[in-house]
């Protein structure tokens, strides 16, 4: 014979204990410390659900970062490197029409070229190489001229690189650097 | 020397006897605080990974999806255990 749980108040109409009722007959309690244990535990279920549902999440972007297609882009030839004075910039636009990009000479065999948008909120970078920053004023923020990285000001992540090559005295864009932060 | 008669019956019936409501609330509890943390944690990782991945770096993609993954299979440890209970 089955104990009795000394804290069951609900009597099934058969006057038989809980654990002998049918399941249904659990899962609606009448007594409160009852209700409230199913609550909690209903409450366990879908926590646990949640939990799964954030993994898929994590599974869903290690596949998309998997799968993310990079393609090759095109060679575009930016200016003549005798063109360009050092300490001076030239505005392009690659790797599409409406993507505003920098291109500064450092020094007589030293070019970079950056995203010209501030990664805070996309106003366009004024390049100050006698600092050797490029400087927003939008919110004062400021980037590295040699790196790119973050230097003052709200922006967090660091202006994204064009790749350069110099073909025949031409200063060519051939590819964005990949990771951006 | 094994134990008297009396004592392993007294053993034998305890183990017999259902917990009380208020025992199996307590471990609820438990259990439940336990699930909240790992959900949160499973939370700012999703949150991270997402906005590394936005950013354009997904280094951080694998060991968070595999991080994510041991949380659910504790959680999923700790629904077994919450099933168990019931049959108690």
């Amino acid at each position: 014979m089955s104990v009795r749980d000394p804290d069951e108040l609900t009597v099934a109409p058969d006057g038989r204990p809980l654990a002998e009722q049918p399941r249904w007959r659990n899962d609606f309690p009448i007594d409160i410390p009852r209700d409230q244990y199913v609550a909690r535990r209903e409450f366990v279920k879908f926590l646990v659900l949640t939990s799964f549902a954030f993994s898929v999440g994590q599974l869903w972007i290690l596949g998309r970062g998997l799968w993310r297609r990079r393609p090759r882009l095109p060679a575009l030839e930016i200016a003549k490197l005798d063109a360009i004075p050092v300490g001076g910039s030239i505005a392009f636009e690659y790797p599409h029409a409406g993507e505003p990009k920098l291109l500064v000479r450092l020094g007589e065999g030293e070019l970079v070229a950056y995203d010209a948008r501030c990664t805070h909120l996309s106003c366009p970078v004024i390049p100050q190489p006698e600092r050797g920053r490029f400087f927003c004023p939008c919110h004062s923020g400021s980037f590295d001229l040699a790196s790119g990285r973050p230097l003052a000001g709200p922006p967090r992540r660091p202006l994204p690189r064009v790749e350069l090559e110099v073909r025949d005295g031409a200063v060519f864009a051939v590819g964005l650097e990949e990771k951006l932060s | 020397m094994s134990a008297p008669a009396s004592s392993r019956n007294w053993a034998r019936d305890r183990a017999r006897r259902p917990l009380s409501i208020a025992q199996r609330q307590v471990i609820l509890a438990a259990i439940s605080c336990l699930v909240v943390v790992l959900v949160v944690l499973q939370l700012w990782l999703l949150t991270a990974t997402m906005d590394a991945h936005l950013g354009g770096d997904d280094s951080v993609a694998g060991p968070a999806a595999a991080a994510s993954i041991g949380c659910l299979l504790l959680n999923l440890g700790l629904l077994r255990y919450v099933f168990r209970l019931d049959r108690h």
